[in-house]
């Protein structure tokens, strides 16, 4: 896996005044689960898209290794966005590519518990149930990047703790590249090896932590808590923006 | 001073008119000239206006280009194109077909270019950052969100097209419905109308219940 780079100056939106980024640079190295923490609005989902390629409207670069290219991306949206009219199973086998075996579909599905429910249309599925799939899906088509949008934001606790622990299992058994946006900093400290706090208006990264909890601890509260605490004492900065 | 008379023919002649109609292979021979004259006039038109539909719907530069062509072709009178076709092209099969086409063809742009514009951005999104590809896309994130309009398009358009072909029928071929009816007309004879009119609707049934809703019930499985 190479690292990746990412360094955007400007992205401004033709009806804006002034610019949602500008002067941002990130390095991603490889597997490493990386949390982007920032306001509502301050343009994560605008930096997601520009890495997934979906926008380019914008002045910067996107090195992989040192090819400028676009990363190959396994994006989890906000809201799963399954093909009502495909089965969990068909909406995971769409996104693979023509050489890519549906064998890895099988281990994956099992992880996510949700063997049962692979010939089920999303329709009928819980809430949670399809941010699984969503999951499956980005992880299925072995992306260089993984972009996770704010996956958990519409679940209740327990169930976006139970998403959470499977996300993670899931990701320790295949490692990958991760960019999570999240506004939540129990849910950021809980998953990321490395914390990124952002800006608004325009987006610029503020600080950038690593993370010591050892991930046997991360589901222990009272660990994700005192962390939390020293974090806001030790960098002032992050408490206005979240 | 209605009843039994020519004007109002009781049930049972009409079913004897049936009867010999098909017996004699002239019902059923008119009535599949009609019947190959529509498939082939809608499968143009759908064929066509799908994917000028699409198009349409996917650019707004053509789409603000032929949009008042569009309007303009809606509402140009069903019999000026008919005669329009005959008088240039001469009596023929082509021009028939011709006429329902660009008749009916203007109906199915606007439906799908209606169902074009609603479609799903995330879902479009979605589909490129997972590398789907033109014909996926089509096939499994495009196609079924327009199946809907697509149905809309097929039931007002059989309707619609059943009834200009008659016309050209009428005007400018010697078989068919439209044909036979004149004939009947001019020789006043309303239980044949009646009869024809009848294996008409039957055979409109039979292409919903047969080909339609099986088809309805296929694509939409996936709802609750």
């Amino acid at each position: 896996m190479t690292d990746i780079q990412i360094n955007i100056t400007n992205k401004t939106y033709p009806t804006a005044t002034q610019p949602s980024i500008a002067n941002l640079q990130l390095s991603l190295n490889s597997n490493e689960f990386i949390c982007l923490v920032g306001p509502s609005g301050c343009g994560k989902t605008t930096l997601l898209n520009i890495i997934a390629g979906l926008d380019n409207a914008y002045d910067g670069e996107i090195l992989v290794g040192q090819q400028h290219t676009h990363p190959k991306i396994g994006y989890v949206f906000q809201n799963p966005r399954l093909l009502p009219w495909r089965t969990v199973r068909e909406n995971i086998e769409l996104a693979l590519d023509d050489n890519q075996s549906p064998e890895v579909i099988d281990a994956l599905l099992e992880v996510m518990q949700l063997t049962q429910a692979q010939h089920v249309y999303p329709e009928r599925l819980s809430l949670g149930m399809s941010r699984r799939v969503a999951i499956i899906r980005a992880f299925a088509v072995d992306p260089e990047v993984l972009l996770m949008d704010e996956p958990f934001v519409s679940l209740d606790a327990p169930t976006a703790r139970q998403v959470r622990e499977l996300l993670v299992k899931l990701w320790q058994q295949r490692p990958h590249t991760v960019l999570f946006v999240t506004h939540d900093l129990r849910e950021a400290i809980a998953l990321a090896d490395r914390l990124i706090f952002l800006s608004a208006s325009p987006m610029q990264a503020v600080s950038d932590i690593i993370v010591p909890i050892a991930r046997s601890e991360r589901g222990n509260e009272l660990a994700i808590e005192s962390f939390r605490q020293q974090l806001l004492q030790n960098h002032p900065e992050i408490k206005q923006l979240l | 001073m209605y009843l039994n008379s020519n004007t109002l023919p009781t049930p049972e002649a009409v079913a004897k008119v049936f009867w010999l109609g098909c017996v004699s292979g002239q019902l059923p021979f008119h009535l599949g000239v009609t019947l190959l004259r529509l498939v082939a006039g809608f499968s143009v038109a759908m064929l066509l206006g799908c994917a000028i539909g699409i198009v349409l719907g996917r650019n707004k530069k053509l789409d603000a280009f032929f949009d008042n062509w569009l309007v303009i072709f809606l509402n140009i009178p069903a019999l000026v194109t008919i005669i329009l076709c005959y008088v240039w092209f001469g009596l023929v099969e082509s021009a028939a077909i011709l006429a329902v086409v660009i008749n009916k063809l203007p109906n199915v742009i606007v439906t799908i270019r209606e169902g074009t514009r609603a479609l799903d951005q995330d879902l479009l999104d979605m589909a490129r950052c997972y590398h789907f590809g033109k014909r996926k896309t089509l096939v499994h994130v495009i196609w079924p969100q327009l199946h809907p309009f697509v149905m809309g398009a097929t039931r007002s358009g059989l309707a619609l097209i059943w009834k200009i072909i008659l016309v050209v029928e009428l005007l400018g071929r010697s078989n068919g419905m439209g044909y036979q009816l004149h004939l009947f007309f001019q020789l006043f004879d309303v239980a044949s109308i009646l009869a024809y009119t009848v294996a008409f609707v039957a055979v409109i049934q039979l292409i919903e219940l047969l080909i339609l809703k099986p088809l309805d019930k296929k694509a939409l499985r996936w709802r609750r």
